[in-house]
Protein backbone atom coordinates (compact mmCIF):
# COMPACT_ATOMS: atom_id res chain seq x y z
CA UNK A 1 0.00 0.00 0.00
CA UNK A 2 2.99 2.60 1.19
CA UNK A 3 4.45 1.68 -1.82
CA UNK A 4 1.68 1.96 -4.46
CA UNK A 5 1.73 5.48 -2.79
CA UNK A 6 4.77 6.12 -3.26
CA UNK A 7 5.04 5.66 -6.53
CA UNK A 8 1.78 7.71 -7.31
CA UNK A 9 3.09 10.60 -5.73
CA UNK A 10 6.32 9.78 -8.06
CA UNK A 11 4.24 10.10 -11.33
CA UNK A 12 2.50 12.77 -9.92
CA UNK A 13 5.40 14.85 -9.43
CA UNK A 14 7.00 13.66 -13.00
CA UNK A 15 3.72 14.67 -15.13
CA UNK A 16 3.87 18.21 -12.98
CA UNK A 17 7.27 18.34 -14.16
CA UNK A 18 6.96 18.29 -17.95
CA UNK A 19 4.38 21.36 -17.34
CA UNK A 20 7.06 23.28 -19.06
CA UNK A 21 7.64 21.35 -21.99
CA UNK A 22 3.80 20.95 -22.80
CA UNK A 23 3.72 25.46 -22.18
CA UNK A 24 6.73 25.32 -24.64
CA UNK A 25 5.29 22.70 -26.96
CA UNK A 26 1.86 24.53 -27.01
CA UNK A 27 3.17 27.92 -27.77
CA UNK A 28 4.64 26.21 -31.08
CA UNK A 29 1.71 24.66 -32.12
CA UNK A 30 -0.44 27.73 -31.41
CA UNK A 31 1.70 30.08 -33.84
CA UNK A 32 2.23 27.42 -36.02
CA UNK A 33 -1.84 26.91 -36.38
CA UNK A 34 -2.89 30.67 -36.27
CA UNK A 35 0.37 31.58 -38.32
CA UNK A 36 0.45 29.01 -41.34
CA UNK A 37 -3.53 30.36 -42.92
CA UNK A 38 -1.43 33.60 -43.99
CA UNK A 39 0.53 31.32 -46.58
CA UNK A 40 -2.02 30.48 -48.27
CA UNK A 41 -2.31 34.12 -48.88
CA UNK A 42 0.89 35.07 -49.60
CA UNK A 43 4.39 33.34 -50.30
CA UNK A 44 6.84 33.13 -47.42
CA UNK A 45 9.05 34.45 -49.54
CA UNK A 46 6.88 37.56 -50.05
CA UNK A 47 6.23 37.14 -46.43
CA UNK A 48 9.70 38.07 -45.34
CA UNK A 49 10.96 40.04 -48.06
CA UNK A 50 8.20 41.85 -48.93
CA UNK A 51 8.86 45.71 -48.59
CA UNK A 52 5.51 47.17 -47.88
CA UNK A 53 3.09 46.32 -44.30
CA UNK A 54 -0.22 47.64 -45.59
CA UNK A 55 -2.37 44.99 -43.82
CA UNK A 56 -5.91 47.48 -43.72
CA UNK A 57 -5.24 48.43 -46.85
CA UNK A 58 -7.32 47.70 -49.92
CA UNK A 59 -5.65 45.31 -51.31
CA UNK A 60 -3.92 44.32 -47.77
CA UNK A 61 0.05 43.73 -48.54
CA UNK A 62 1.70 41.68 -46.47
CA UNK A 63 5.74 42.21 -46.08
CA UNK A 64 7.46 42.35 -42.57
CA UNK A 65 10.99 43.14 -44.17
CA UNK A 66 10.42 46.85 -42.59
CA UNK A 67 9.15 45.31 -39.54
CA UNK A 68 12.30 42.57 -39.33
CA UNK A 69 15.01 45.27 -40.06
CA UNK A 70 13.46 47.75 -37.98
CA UNK A 71 13.44 44.97 -35.06
CA UNK A 72 17.22 44.10 -36.07
CA UNK A 73 18.36 47.67 -36.50
CA UNK A 74 17.28 48.77 -32.54
CA UNK A 75 18.91 45.53 -31.33
CA UNK A 76 22.05 46.15 -32.59
CA UNK A 77 21.82 49.67 -31.52
CA UNK A 78 21.27 48.89 -28.55
CA UNK A 79 24.55 45.91 -28.20
CA UNK A 80 26.88 48.93 -28.84
CA UNK A 81 25.35 50.36 -25.67
CA UNK A 82 24.61 47.33 -23.17
CA UNK A 83 27.46 44.91 -24.62
CA UNK A 84 30.56 47.64 -23.53
CA UNK A 85 28.67 48.70 -20.10
CA UNK A 86 27.87 45.44 -19.41
CA UNK A 87 30.69 43.17 -19.94
CA UNK A 88 32.65 46.51 -18.86
CA UNK A 89 30.84 46.32 -15.25
CA UNK A 90 31.05 42.90 -14.57
CA UNK A 91 34.43 43.18 -15.52
CA UNK A 92 35.03 46.15 -12.97
CA UNK A 93 33.03 43.59 -10.18
CA UNK A 94 35.18 41.03 -10.78
CA UNK A 95 38.16 42.32 -10.90
CA UNK A 96 38.33 46.12 -9.32
CA UNK A 97 35.55 46.02 -6.62
CA UNK A 98 36.57 44.76 -2.81
CA UNK A 99 34.20 42.55 -1.12
CA UNK A 100 32.22 45.44 0.38
CA UNK A 101 31.62 47.27 -2.68
CA UNK A 102 30.89 44.03 -4.51
CA UNK A 103 28.46 43.00 -1.70
CA UNK A 104 26.25 46.23 -2.87
CA UNK A 105 26.72 46.44 -6.26
CA UNK A 106 26.00 42.98 -7.34
CA UNK A 107 22.62 43.35 -5.52
CA UNK A 108 21.67 46.86 -6.98
CA UNK A 109 22.51 45.41 -10.66
CA UNK A 110 20.18 42.82 -9.82
CA UNK A 111 17.19 44.72 -8.62
CA UNK A 112 17.63 47.38 -11.57
CA UNK A 113 17.24 44.71 -13.35
CA UNK A 114 13.84 44.11 -12.08
CA UNK A 115 12.40 47.54 -13.62
CA UNK A 116 9.37 46.79 -15.72
CA UNK A 117 9.45 47.28 -18.83
CA UNK A 118 6.38 50.01 -18.92
CA UNK A 119 8.83 52.31 -17.04
CA UNK A 120 11.98 52.24 -19.35
CA UNK A 121 9.01 52.98 -22.25
CA UNK A 122 7.24 55.72 -19.98
CA UNK A 123 10.93 57.60 -19.47
CA UNK A 124 11.24 57.13 -23.48
CA UNK A 125 8.91 58.89 -24.03
CA UNK A 126 8.29 61.88 -21.38
CA UNK A 127 11.57 62.46 -21.22
CA UNK A 128 14.14 60.78 -23.43
CA UNK A 129 12.31 61.33 -26.83
CA UNK A 130 12.06 65.10 -26.05
CA UNK A 131 15.43 65.43 -24.62
CA UNK A 132 16.72 63.80 -28.26
CA UNK A 133 14.54 65.51 -30.37
CA UNK A 134 15.57 69.35 -29.04
CA UNK A 135 19.24 68.62 -28.84
CA UNK A 136 19.71 67.01 -32.25
CA UNK A 137 16.68 69.10 -33.76
CA UNK A 138 14.55 66.23 -35.14
CA UNK A 139 11.34 66.65 -36.51
CA UNK A 140 10.58 63.85 -33.72
CA UNK A 141 11.48 62.02 -30.93
CA UNK A 142 9.97 58.95 -31.06
CA UNK A 143 12.88 57.55 -33.60
CA UNK A 144 15.02 54.34 -33.69
CA UNK A 145 18.11 55.58 -31.59
CA UNK A 146 15.77 56.36 -28.79
CA UNK A 147 14.57 52.69 -28.55
CA UNK A 148 18.14 51.31 -28.97
CA UNK A 149 19.27 53.85 -26.15
CA UNK A 150 16.49 52.49 -24.09
CA UNK A 151 16.94 49.20 -24.83
CA UNK A 152 20.25 49.13 -24.31
CA UNK A 153 20.40 50.81 -20.90
CA UNK A 154 17.74 48.29 -20.05
CA UNK A 155 19.14 45.18 -21.05
CA UNK A 156 22.74 46.31 -19.30
CA UNK A 157 21.46 44.62 -16.00
CA UNK A 158 21.26 40.80 -17.80
CA UNK A 159 24.39 41.39 -19.45
CA UNK A 160 26.38 42.28 -16.63
CA UNK A 161 25.23 39.92 -13.94
CA UNK A 162 25.37 36.80 -16.44
CA UNK A 163 28.69 37.96 -17.79
CA UNK A 164 29.99 38.47 -13.88
CA UNK A 165 28.72 34.86 -13.37
CA UNK A 166 30.76 33.17 -15.83
CA UNK A 167 33.81 35.19 -14.71
CA UNK A 168 33.61 33.90 -11.60
CA UNK A 169 33.83 30.27 -12.89
CA UNK A 170 36.98 30.91 -14.14
CA UNK A 171 39.66 29.30 -11.73
CA UNK A 172 41.81 31.12 -9.55
CA UNK A 173 44.59 29.02 -10.37
CA UNK A 174 44.61 30.72 -13.98
CA UNK A 175 45.24 34.09 -12.56
CA UNK A 176 47.80 32.87 -10.21
CA UNK A 177 49.60 31.51 -12.80
CA UNK A 178 49.61 34.59 -14.89
CA UNK A 179 51.17 36.57 -11.94
CA UNK A 180 53.48 33.83 -11.79
CA UNK A 181 54.72 34.52 -15.03
CA UNK A 182 55.14 38.02 -14.47
CA UNK A 183 52.03 39.48 -16.22
CA UNK A 184 50.24 42.65 -13.88
CA UNK A 185 46.40 42.64 -13.54
CA UNK A 186 45.65 44.15 -16.61
CA UNK A 187 47.56 41.83 -18.92
CA UNK A 188 45.89 38.83 -16.71
CA UNK A 189 42.71 40.50 -17.24
CA UNK A 190 42.76 40.73 -20.90
CA UNK A 191 45.30 38.09 -21.69
CA UNK A 192 44.46 35.25 -19.69
CA UNK A 193 40.32 35.44 -17.79
CA UNK A 194 38.48 37.41 -20.58
CA UNK A 195 39.66 34.43 -22.82
CA UNK A 196 38.85 31.90 -20.66
CA UNK A 197 35.14 33.63 -20.44
CA UNK A 198 34.85 34.68 -23.34
CA UNK A 199 32.21 31.65 -24.22
CA UNK A 200 30.50 32.91 -21.05
CA UNK A 201 30.51 36.69 -21.64
CA UNK A 202 29.23 35.53 -25.33
CA UNK A 203 26.19 33.75 -23.00
CA UNK A 204 25.70 36.87 -21.63
CA UNK A 205 25.66 39.15 -25.12
CA UNK A 206 23.27 36.67 -26.49
CA UNK A 207 20.94 36.63 -23.80
CA UNK A 208 20.90 40.48 -23.44
CA UNK A 209 20.44 40.06 -27.52
CA UNK A 210 17.33 38.09 -26.83
CA UNK A 211 16.05 40.30 -24.33
CA UNK A 212 16.69 43.56 -26.67
CA UNK A 213 14.59 42.02 -29.41
CA UNK A 214 11.71 40.16 -27.68
CA UNK A 215 11.11 43.35 -25.47
CA UNK A 216 7.77 45.12 -26.27
CA UNK A 217 6.25 47.45 -24.29
CA UNK A 218 9.70 50.00 -24.20
CA UNK A 219 9.80 49.78 -28.31
CA UNK A 220 5.74 50.00 -28.46
CA UNK A 221 5.30 53.65 -26.52
CA UNK A 222 9.52 54.98 -27.68
CA UNK A 223 9.82 53.62 -31.50
CA UNK A 224 7.75 55.82 -33.42
CA UNK A 225 5.74 52.88 -35.25
CA UNK A 226 6.03 53.94 -38.85
CA UNK A 227 6.36 50.88 -41.04
CA UNK A 228 8.74 51.85 -43.35
CA UNK A 229 12.23 50.54 -44.08
CA UNK A 230 14.67 52.52 -41.90
CA UNK A 231 16.82 55.05 -43.52
CA UNK A 232 18.77 56.44 -40.75
CA UNK A 233 19.05 56.41 -36.78
CA UNK A 234 16.45 59.23 -36.86
CA UNK A 235 13.52 57.64 -38.52
CA UNK A 236 10.65 56.16 -36.52
CA UNK A 237 10.57 52.45 -36.90
CA UNK A 238 7.61 49.70 -36.26
CA UNK A 239 9.68 46.73 -34.72
CA UNK A 240 7.99 43.01 -34.57
CA UNK A 241 7.31 43.23 -31.00
CA UNK A 242 5.37 46.29 -31.45
CA UNK A 243 3.52 45.20 -34.66
CA UNK A 244 2.33 42.56 -32.78
CA UNK A 245 0.79 44.64 -29.70
CA UNK A 246 -0.34 47.62 -31.61
CA UNK A 247 -2.41 45.60 -34.20
CA UNK A 248 -3.84 42.82 -32.69
CA UNK A 249 -6.52 44.91 -31.01
CA UNK A 250 -7.69 46.36 -34.16
CA UNK A 251 -7.73 42.96 -36.06
CA UNK A 252 -10.70 40.71 -36.33
CA UNK A 253 -10.50 37.19 -35.26
CA UNK A 254 -9.56 34.96 -38.00
CA UNK A 255 -8.69 38.04 -40.17
CA UNK A 256 -5.43 37.61 -42.68
CA UNK A 257 -4.18 40.48 -40.38
CA UNK A 258 -4.57 38.60 -37.86
CA UNK A 259 -2.77 35.55 -38.80
CA UNK A 260 0.10 37.45 -40.41
CA UNK A 261 0.45 38.88 -36.91
CA UNK A 262 0.42 35.01 -35.82
CA UNK A 263 3.23 34.82 -38.24
CA UNK A 264 5.07 37.91 -37.30
CA UNK A 265 4.89 36.02 -33.60
CA UNK A 266 6.33 32.35 -35.03
CA UNK A 267 9.44 34.36 -36.57
CA UNK A 268 10.26 36.11 -33.09
CA UNK A 269 9.62 33.38 -31.70
CA UNK A 270 11.97 31.32 -33.73
CA UNK A 271 14.42 34.29 -33.53
CA UNK A 272 14.93 34.22 -29.71
CA UNK A 273 14.48 30.09 -29.78
CA UNK A 274 17.53 29.92 -32.00
CA UNK A 275 19.58 32.64 -29.64
CA UNK A 276 18.61 30.37 -26.30
CA UNK A 277 19.82 27.39 -27.84
CA UNK A 278 22.88 28.99 -29.15
CA UNK A 279 23.34 31.14 -25.61
CA UNK A 280 22.86 27.07 -24.00
CA UNK A 281 25.08 25.19 -26.32
CA UNK A 282 28.32 27.92 -25.75
CA UNK A 283 27.55 27.82 -22.03
CA UNK A 284 28.03 23.98 -21.96
CA UNK A 285 31.08 23.94 -23.92
CA UNK A 286 32.28 26.70 -21.84
CA UNK A 287 31.65 24.60 -18.46
CA UNK A 288 33.18 21.53 -19.93
CA UNK A 289 36.50 23.87 -20.97
CA UNK A 290 36.96 25.09 -17.14
CA UNK A 291 36.19 21.41 -15.72
CA UNK A 292 32.77 22.17 -14.28
CA UNK A 293 30.08 20.18 -14.20
CA UNK A 294 26.52 21.39 -14.72
CA UNK B 1 55.70 55.00 -14.94
CA UNK B 2 56.16 52.23 -17.26
CA UNK B 3 53.71 51.65 -20.75
CA UNK B 4 52.28 48.86 -19.30
CA UNK B 5 51.15 50.37 -16.19
CA UNK B 6 49.93 53.19 -18.07
CA UNK B 7 47.86 50.66 -20.22
CA UNK B 8 46.29 49.41 -17.20
CA UNK B 9 45.74 52.68 -15.68
CA UNK B 10 43.08 53.67 -18.87
CA UNK B 11 42.20 49.93 -18.62
CA UNK B 12 41.07 49.95 -15.31
CA UNK B 13 39.46 53.65 -15.37
CA UNK B 14 37.50 52.31 -18.41
CA UNK B 15 36.17 49.86 -16.54
CA UNK B 16 35.10 52.05 -13.74
CA UNK B 17 33.45 54.32 -15.93
CA UNK B 18 31.34 52.02 -17.48
CA UNK B 19 30.38 50.57 -13.56
CA UNK B 20 29.63 54.32 -13.00
CA UNK B 21 27.80 54.54 -16.41
CA UNK B 22 25.40 51.45 -15.66
CA UNK B 23 24.57 52.80 -12.30
CA UNK B 24 24.54 56.38 -13.23
CA UNK B 25 21.87 55.73 -16.34
CA UNK B 26 19.13 53.22 -14.39
CA UNK B 27 19.25 55.59 -11.52
CA UNK B 28 18.84 58.62 -13.39
CA UNK B 29 15.68 56.60 -14.60
CA UNK B 30 14.33 55.84 -10.97
CA UNK B 31 15.32 59.23 -9.90
CA UNK B 32 13.71 61.37 -12.73
CA UNK B 33 10.25 59.20 -12.09
CA UNK B 34 10.09 59.20 -8.12
CA UNK B 35 10.94 63.31 -8.54
CA UNK B 36 7.67 63.78 -10.80
CA UNK B 37 5.99 60.86 -9.45
CA UNK B 38 5.80 62.29 -5.68
CA UNK B 39 3.57 65.14 -6.94
CA UNK B 40 1.09 63.18 -7.91
CA UNK B 41 0.69 60.82 -4.92
CA UNK B 42 -2.26 61.72 -2.03
CA UNK B 43 -4.28 59.47 -0.20
CA UNK B 44 -7.09 60.56 -2.76
CA UNK B 45 -4.83 58.91 -5.59
CA UNK B 46 -4.15 55.71 -3.85
CA UNK B 47 -7.95 54.86 -2.58
CA UNK B 48 -10.28 56.74 -5.64
CA UNK B 49 -11.27 55.31 -8.80
CA UNK B 50 -10.80 57.75 -12.08
CA UNK B 51 -13.50 60.33 -12.68
CA UNK B 52 -13.93 63.02 -15.42
CA UNK B 53 -12.05 60.63 -17.95
CA UNK B 54 -8.83 59.94 -16.44
CA UNK B 55 -8.56 63.64 -15.50
CA UNK B 56 -9.34 63.48 -11.79
CA UNK B 57 -9.35 60.68 -9.37
CA UNK B 58 -6.94 58.12 -8.13
CA UNK B 59 -5.81 54.24 -9.39
CA UNK B 60 -7.17 52.24 -6.85
CA UNK B 61 -9.07 50.21 -9.18
CA UNK B 62 -5.83 49.48 -11.04
CA UNK B 63 -4.39 48.75 -7.73
CA UNK B 64 -6.94 46.35 -7.12
CA UNK B 65 -6.77 44.77 -10.41
CA UNK B 66 -2.78 44.35 -10.56
CA UNK B 67 -3.18 42.28 -7.00
CA UNK B 68 -5.44 39.91 -8.57
CA UNK B 69 -3.94 38.80 -11.83
CA UNK B 70 -0.43 38.43 -9.50
CA UNK B 71 -1.91 36.44 -7.33
CA UNK B 72 -3.67 34.34 -9.67
CA UNK B 73 -0.64 33.90 -11.05
CA UNK B 74 1.37 32.51 -8.09
CA UNK B 75 -1.22 30.86 -7.36
CA UNK B 76 -0.74 28.59 -10.42
CA UNK B 77 2.79 28.88 -10.87
CA UNK B 78 3.71 27.83 -7.32
CA UNK B 79 2.92 24.24 -7.19
CA UNK B 80 3.29 23.80 -10.26
CA UNK B 81 7.06 25.34 -10.13
CA UNK B 82 7.45 23.56 -6.87
CA UNK B 83 6.55 20.25 -7.91
CA UNK B 84 8.85 20.67 -11.21
CA UNK B 85 11.65 21.64 -8.56
CA UNK B 86 11.34 18.38 -6.57
CA UNK B 87 11.60 16.36 -9.47
CA UNK B 88 14.71 17.34 -10.98
CA UNK B 89 16.50 17.38 -7.76
CA UNK B 90 14.74 14.74 -5.52
CA UNK B 91 13.66 12.31 -8.00
CA UNK B 92 16.89 12.34 -9.74
CA UNK B 93 15.73 11.09 -13.01
CA UNK B 94 17.84 10.16 -16.29
CA UNK B 95 20.26 12.30 -17.90
CA UNK B 96 18.06 12.95 -20.94
CA UNK B 97 15.00 13.64 -19.20
CA UNK B 98 16.77 16.68 -17.16
CA UNK B 99 18.13 17.63 -20.18
CA UNK B 100 14.71 17.98 -22.19
CA UNK B 101 13.46 19.57 -19.19
CA UNK B 102 15.98 21.86 -18.35
CA UNK B 103 16.47 23.15 -21.73
CA UNK B 104 12.59 23.53 -22.31
CA UNK B 105 12.74 26.09 -18.88
CA UNK B 106 15.64 27.87 -20.36
CA UNK B 107 13.25 28.57 -23.46
CA UNK B 108 10.63 29.23 -21.48
CA UNK B 109 12.21 31.76 -19.99
CA UNK B 110 13.13 33.38 -22.82
CA UNK B 111 10.02 33.77 -24.77
CA UNK B 112 8.90 37.38 -25.63
CA UNK B 113 6.12 38.38 -23.60
CA UNK B 114 3.93 39.75 -26.47
CA UNK B 115 4.51 35.86 -27.82
CA UNK B 116 3.05 34.92 -23.84
CA UNK B 117 0.19 37.25 -24.50
CA UNK B 118 -1.15 35.32 -28.22
CA UNK B 119 -0.65 31.98 -26.80
CA UNK B 120 -3.32 33.33 -23.82
CA UNK B 121 -5.44 35.08 -26.50
CA UNK B 122 -5.47 31.59 -28.12
CA UNK B 123 -5.84 29.07 -25.22
CA UNK B 124 -7.41 30.77 -22.47
CA UNK B 125 -9.13 33.51 -24.08
CA UNK B 126 -10.79 32.22 -26.78
CA UNK B 127 -10.28 27.89 -26.93
CA UNK B 128 -11.11 27.67 -23.24
CA UNK B 129 -13.69 30.31 -23.49
CA UNK B 130 -12.61 32.17 -20.38
CA UNK B 131 -12.39 35.74 -22.27
CA UNK B 132 -10.73 38.77 -21.64
CA UNK B 133 -10.78 38.27 -17.70
CA UNK B 134 -8.62 38.00 -14.50
CA UNK B 135 -8.67 33.79 -15.05
CA UNK B 136 -6.76 34.68 -18.81
CA UNK B 137 -4.78 37.26 -17.66
CA UNK B 138 -3.46 35.27 -14.22
CA UNK B 139 -2.90 31.94 -16.29
CA UNK B 140 -0.76 33.71 -18.98
CA UNK B 141 1.34 35.89 -16.56
CA UNK B 142 1.59 32.07 -14.71
CA UNK B 143 3.16 30.87 -17.31
CA UNK B 144 5.53 33.47 -17.84
CA UNK B 145 6.24 33.63 -13.92
CA UNK B 146 7.01 29.37 -14.11
CA UNK B 147 10.64 29.53 -15.01
CA UNK B 148 11.66 31.65 -12.00
CA UNK B 149 10.04 30.03 -9.76
CA UNK B 150 11.33 26.91 -10.49
CA UNK B 151 15.08 27.53 -10.87
CA UNK B 152 14.66 29.84 -7.38
CA UNK B 153 13.26 26.54 -5.88
CA UNK B 154 15.73 24.32 -7.94
CA UNK B 155 18.61 26.68 -6.09
CA UNK B 156 16.76 26.26 -2.85
CA UNK B 157 16.72 22.24 -2.88
CA UNK B 158 20.30 21.55 -4.01
CA UNK B 159 20.90 23.94 -1.13
CA UNK B 160 19.55 21.35 1.58
CA UNK B 161 22.70 19.18 2.74
CA UNK B 162 22.40 15.41 1.07
CA UNK B 163 23.31 14.05 4.95
CA UNK B 164 19.91 15.40 6.40
CA UNK B 165 17.77 13.49 3.49
CA UNK B 166 20.07 10.34 4.46
CA UNK B 167 19.55 11.09 8.05
CA UNK B 168 15.78 10.75 7.23
CA UNK B 169 15.51 7.90 5.25
CA UNK B 170 17.64 6.12 7.71
CA UNK B 171 15.12 6.74 10.35
CA UNK B 172 12.96 4.89 8.10
CA UNK B 173 10.94 7.34 6.66
CA UNK B 174 10.09 6.87 2.70
CA UNK B 175 10.71 9.09 0.01
CA UNK B 176 7.46 11.14 0.47
CA UNK B 177 7.80 11.36 3.56
CA UNK B 178 11.27 12.91 3.44
CA UNK B 179 10.40 15.09 1.02
CA UNK B 180 7.00 16.55 2.69
CA UNK B 181 8.54 16.27 5.92
CA UNK B 182 12.39 17.41 5.91
CA UNK B 183 13.39 18.72 2.41
CA UNK B 184 10.49 21.30 1.71
CA UNK B 185 10.56 22.46 4.53
CA UNK B 186 14.49 23.32 5.25
CA UNK B 187 14.23 24.83 1.35
CA UNK B 188 11.32 27.12 2.07
CA UNK B 189 12.84 30.61 2.85
CA UNK B 190 14.64 30.15 -0.99
CA UNK B 191 11.05 29.23 -2.52
CA UNK B 192 9.67 32.20 -0.72
CA UNK B 193 12.84 33.99 -2.64
CA UNK B 194 11.47 32.98 -5.81
CA UNK B 195 7.71 33.33 -5.11
CA UNK B 196 8.63 37.15 -4.25
CA UNK B 197 10.79 37.72 -7.38
CA UNK B 198 8.14 36.44 -9.48
CA UNK B 199 5.65 39.13 -7.90
CA UNK B 200 7.73 41.63 -8.77
CA UNK B 201 8.36 40.13 -12.48
CA UNK B 202 4.35 39.14 -12.89
CA UNK B 203 3.43 42.86 -11.34
CA UNK B 204 5.14 44.70 -14.11
CA UNK B 205 4.40 42.97 -17.45
CA UNK B 206 1.91 44.83 -19.50
CA UNK B 207 2.59 42.71 -23.19
CA UNK B 208 0.94 39.49 -21.26
CA UNK B 209 -2.22 40.61 -20.53
CA UNK B 210 -3.02 43.25 -23.56
CA UNK B 211 -5.35 41.12 -25.04
CA UNK B 212 -6.16 38.85 -22.52
CA UNK B 213 -7.24 40.73 -18.96
CA UNK B 214 -6.74 44.83 -19.14
CA UNK B 215 -9.27 46.88 -19.77
CA UNK B 216 -8.83 51.26 -20.24
CA UNK B 217 -11.54 51.95 -18.19
CA UNK B 218 -13.76 50.44 -15.80
CA UNK B 219 -16.99 51.56 -13.65
CA UNK B 220 -15.90 49.85 -10.13
CA UNK B 221 -13.69 47.16 -9.02
CA UNK B 222 -13.87 43.14 -10.80
CA UNK B 223 -16.79 41.27 -9.61
CA UNK B 224 -15.40 37.56 -10.42
CA UNK B 225 -12.37 35.89 -11.99
CA UNK B 226 -14.28 35.71 -14.96
CA UNK B 227 -14.54 40.14 -15.06
CA UNK B 228 -11.59 42.46 -17.45
CA UNK B 229 -9.53 44.48 -14.99
CA UNK B 230 -7.71 47.27 -14.64
CA UNK B 231 -3.78 46.92 -13.93
CA UNK B 232 -1.21 49.45 -13.00
CA UNK B 233 1.40 48.62 -15.78
CA UNK B 234 -1.47 48.85 -18.23
CA UNK B 235 -3.05 52.22 -16.93
CA UNK B 236 0.35 53.59 -17.41
CA UNK B 237 0.41 52.68 -21.21
CA UNK B 238 -2.97 53.48 -21.64
CA UNK B 239 -2.75 56.98 -20.01
CA UNK B 240 0.05 58.08 -22.49
CA UNK B 241 -1.43 56.77 -25.57
CA UNK B 242 -5.00 57.26 -25.49
CA UNK B 243 -7.63 60.02 -24.08
CA UNK B 244 -7.39 63.68 -24.93
CA UNK B 245 -5.65 65.46 -21.77
CA UNK B 246 -2.12 64.61 -22.31
CA UNK B 247 -1.17 66.52 -19.83
CA UNK B 248 -3.14 65.65 -16.98
CA UNK B 249 -2.67 62.49 -18.10
CA UNK B 250 0.95 62.71 -18.18
CA UNK B 251 1.03 63.68 -14.57
CA UNK B 252 -1.12 60.74 -13.42
CA UNK B 253 1.45 58.30 -15.33
CA UNK B 254 4.03 59.45 -13.57
CA UNK B 255 2.05 58.67 -10.14
CA UNK B 256 1.45 55.16 -11.52
CA UNK B 257 4.60 54.24 -12.52
CA UNK B 258 6.43 55.61 -9.26
CA UNK B 259 3.75 53.26 -7.58
CA UNK B 260 4.83 50.72 -9.91
CA UNK B 261 8.03 51.12 -9.63
CA UNK B 262 8.07 51.21 -5.93
CA UNK B 263 6.38 48.29 -5.71
CA UNK B 264 8.29 45.98 -7.90
CA UNK B 265 11.63 47.33 -6.11
CA UNK B 266 10.79 47.02 -2.74
CA UNK B 267 9.65 43.43 -3.48
CA UNK B 268 12.74 42.40 -5.37
CA UNK B 269 14.88 43.86 -2.50
CA UNK B 270 12.93 41.94 -0.22
CA UNK B 271 13.67 38.75 -2.34
CA UNK B 272 17.25 39.63 -2.65
CA UNK B 273 17.97 39.89 1.07
CA UNK B 274 16.22 36.95 1.91
CA UNK B 275 18.56 35.19 -0.66
CA UNK B 276 21.71 36.96 0.59
CA UNK B 277 20.76 35.45 4.42
CA UNK B 278 19.78 31.77 3.30
CA UNK B 279 22.98 31.44 1.28
CA UNK B 280 24.98 33.14 4.47
CA UNK B 281 23.17 29.92 6.59
CA UNK B 282 24.53 27.03 4.50
CA UNK B 283 28.08 28.74 3.86
CA UNK B 284 28.62 29.05 7.65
Amino acid sequence: MNRKKERLIKYLFTALAFSSLVFLIGIVLVLFKEALPIFSKVSLHDFLLGESWYPTAEPPEFGILPLILASLWVTAGALVICVPLGVGSALYLHELAGPRQRAVLKPVIEILASVPSIIYGFFGMVILAPFLQNTFDLPIGLCALTTSLILGVMATPTVASIAEDALSYVPRSFREASFAVGADRWQTLTKVIIPAAGSGISTAIILGMSRAIGETMTVLMVAGGSAVIPRSVFDPVRPMTAAIAAEMGEASVGSDHYHALFAIALILFLITFLFNIAAELISRRFRLKLGLSR
Amino acid sequence: MKRRDIIQKIGFSALFACMAANILFLGGIIFFVAARGLGALSWEFLTQAPRDSMTAGGVAPAIVGTFYLTLGAILFALPLGVACAVYLTEYSPKGWIVNVLRISINNLAGVPSVVFGLFGLTVFVKYAGFGVSILSGSLTLGILALPVIISASQEALTAVPQSIREASLALGATQWGTIRKVVLPASLPGILTGVILSVGRVAGETAPILFTAAAFYLKGYPRSIFSEVMALPYHIYALMTEGTHPEIQTRIAYGSSLLLLGLVLSVSMLAIFIRARQRKTYNA
